[in-house]
């Protein structure tokens, strides 16, 4: 297996499906010739040319809602937002458009799109360059949304993205994009709506998704070299659809739950996931669900604080002793 | 009723005679007639019914308009796409939509053509290029340009022709469209169906630019033009143009058609004469310049039909739409189970990426 950067596995994704398929394109605001705003289409225009790798105007709602619309006649565009907080000037062709066109039509048109690109705070670029919209997407049905936190799952996530017929939300992560990571020399996808254990554990389960599930990881190790404490951490992957088996699995087998989350708690992810378990298998719980979310404010510019806003180790493991 | 009122304005240039029109066949024009007839008899019914409170939401009407969707509809070829708004009643029944399924849609049956899950403004037909029914406004012109780039993509000579109202040309979303669709060559072509109102609000209080929408295009380099929506001829001719530099050029087009609405923006102010536009304005547009009782008359005039025979089209079309109606009283409502169908493809079809994880969290 070779190690490479989050930001080649997407790549080599983008480079198989472009060789698979004719019908799939991407495109986005720098994407071709300038290589991606984070490198992640490094190389692929050249390769490929004008008519796979197409550069956009600054114009979201435009080219997306014309992306769902060549959707609709067979294409498979993979739409680079060039942060996510950008969908919200596309909102109506994300939402009214890809979200209900399948539904609205009694389920005559299928609209195979791919919208990505880096969500999440951490690199200092304030409050509307922050925002992690996952919670917003994963409420509308008709939309998956996906969050990869490895290279490996960042590769076959998106290979099974870029196949699904339905529209895909895909998370990346700005702090990931140059995180290394094992990746098969082989072809091989992730279905969606299937989660990871990323480290196994008898006696508490972090819960989380993209950055914060290696967040968990690193707060794990922690517990179990001070404590002896061995936490598991399960990586949801995909939010809509998401893996309700595995979370039940794991927290009947430890019995506690701490959910790492770096959206904003009110209405998060992390409050979906509460209430399933809650309504699901409250018996099977030792102790009350914790949360470790987004401080619930804008993002801050400072850098040093904006990374204390975030989830952080101390944060994760302050709240699981409280449990212990 | 008597269809005897209609006088047709003199234009300066007889679009009859236009190449595209010159082949028509006496076939071809009986054949708007009765698709135009089609439409308002659809219509009326519908409006029927839904005073009987048989539907739900909003009916916005198309009478008034039939002229535009029948005129370019019925110069679409194999690789030609149409998209339009929530006044789409026309369109799906011009690119020939069937009135059973459209009307069973306004009931809400599960035998509609969306199941019952759309609606008055959601109409779909994939099979005939028919690519909805969208209910916001402006909304539909980027999907229409998506079309557009499919069509190119593929290598095909096509077009698409996305209908928009004088409304939706204050949105955004569309001057982003008209961007792209100059810059990347689209054969993309932009129908402004101008009919004077958006929902309530004059053209003259709702856009700085009055007297012409469509020149609004000469910002994007996009060529223009308007036509008078009272003439099948003058439409179909105008629109040709348009196809043709799209097929031919891969160019954009907008095209302004000046039409009316007879009732109001939805019925919910179908019967508000006295507020936003006057009564004498509205029985005027009705006795002087109704696209249905011209295109009658020109065909009077032209030998392609007796007054009987035109009569004999009008009562044929309203018997279709009454039995579209028993056919829709008929139909049973979709099942609970519908509600959680075609949200996603996977889970409908029941293949292994449905197996894998949760999409609904209602039970």
């Amino acid at each position: 297996m070779a190690l490479i950067e989050y930001r080649d596995a997407l790549n080599q994704a983008f480079a198989e499906e472009i060789e698979r398929d004719p019908n799939v394109f991407l495109i986005g605001e720098e994407v071709a010739e300038y290589d991606g705003a984070y490198k992640v289409t490094r190389g692929l225009w050249k390769k490929y040319g004008d008519k796979r790798l197409v550069d956009a105007p600054i114009s979201e709602a435009g080219f997306i809602g014309m992306a769902v619309g060549a959707s609709m006649l067979g294409l498979r565009p993979v739409i680079e937002l060039m942060f996510w907080s950008f969908c919200t000037v596309a909102y109506d062709q994300i939402i009214n458009n890809a979200g209900c066109v399948r539904y609205m039509s009694g389920g005559l048109i299928n609209c195979p799109i791919v919208i990505r690109g880096p969500a999440n705070g951490g690199t200092g670029v304030g409050a509307t360059h922050s925002h992690t919209p996952e919670n917003w997407l994963a409420n509308i049905p008709g939309l998956k949304v996906v969050s990869a936190a490895t290279a490996y799952d960042a590769k076959g996530l998106m290979k099974t993205a870029i196949r699904d017929n339905d529209p895909v939300m895909f998370m990346e992560n700005t702090l990931l994009y140059g995180e290394k990571g094992e990746v098969p020399d082989e072809e091989y996808t992730i279905p969606l709506g299937l989660a990871d254990i990323k480290r196994e554990g008898s006696d508490i389960t972090f819960i989380a998704h993209g950055r914060a599930a290696l967040t968990s990881v690193k707060a794990a190790e922690q517990l179990a070299h001070e404590k002896g404490i061995q936490a598991e951490v399960l990586d949801l992957r995909s939010i809509r659809p998401i893996d309700e088996d595995a979370i039940l699995r794991s927290v009947s087998k430890t019995h506690r739950v701490v959910l790492v989350d770096e959206n904003k708690p009110f209405c998060g992810v992390s409050a979906q996931v509460a209430t399933m378990i809650q309504e699901k298998i409250f018996d099977e719980l030792d102790a009350p669900i914790r949360r470790v979310c987004t401080i619930d404010a804008p993002a801050i510019y400072s850098p040093e604080v904006e990374k204390l806003q975030l989830p952080t180790v101390e944060r994760i493991l302050e709240k699981a002793l409280t449990i212990l | 009723m008597t269809e005897t009122t209609a006088e047709a304005e003199v234009s300066p240039v007889d679009y009859a005679t236009a190449p595209i029109n010159a082949s028509l066949t006496k076939e071809d024009k009986i054949r708007f007639l009765r698709q135009l007839y089609s439409i308002r008899n659809f219509e009326r019914v519908a409006l029927k019914h839904y005073n009987e409170g048989k539907m739900a939401g909003f009916l916005h009407l198309y009478i008034g308009q039939e002229s535009v969707a029948v005129g370019t509809c019925s110069l679409l070829g194999e690789n030609d796409h149409v998209i339009t708004a929530y006044r789409d009643h026309g369109h799906a029944l011009a690119v020939g939509m069937g009135m059973k399924e459209c009307m069973a849609e306004l009931f809400g049956k599960a035998t509609g053509c969306s199941k019952g899950k759309g609606g008055s403004m959601h109409f779909f037909a994939p099979d005939k290029n028919y690519w909805g029914g969208h209910g916001i406004v402006a909304g539909q012109t980027p999907l229409g340009l998506g079309l557009a780039y499919a069509v190119k993509y593929k290598g095909l000579k096509g077009s698409a022709l996305a209908f928009l109202g004088d409304g939706a040309v204050n949105q955004g979303v569309y001057y982003e469209c008209l961007n792209l669709a100059s810059l990347w060559d689209l054969p993309m072509i932009y129908v402004i169906e101008n009919n004077r109102y958006s929902m309530g609000t004059s053209l003259d209080r709702s856009s700085a630019l009055k007297n012409c929408l469509a020149e609004r295009a000469d910002g994007f380099g996009i060529v223009w033009d308007i036509a008078n929506g009272e003439d099948v001829y003058e439409v179909r001719a105008k629109t040709w143009t348009a196809i043709e530099r799209a097929h031919n050029e891969s160019r954009p087009t907008v095209l302004e058609i000046d039409t009316y609405r007879h009732y109001g923006h939805s019925v919910a102010d179908a019967k508000h004469k006295g507020g936003y536009r006057t009564a004498d304005e509205i029985e005027q547009f009705k006795n002087r310049h109704d696209p249905v009782l011209l295109w009658r008359q020109r065909m009077i005039d032209e030998g392609m039909v007796t007054a009987e025979e035109a009569d004999a089209i009008n009562k044929e079309t309203q018997a279709e739409a009454n039995a579209a109606v028993k056919f829709a009283e008929e139909s049973p409502i979709p099942t609970v189970e519908a509600i959680n169908q075609d949200v996603y493809f996977e889970v409908d079809r029941q293949t292994e990426a449905g197996r894998t994880g949760r999409h609904f969290f209602n039970d």
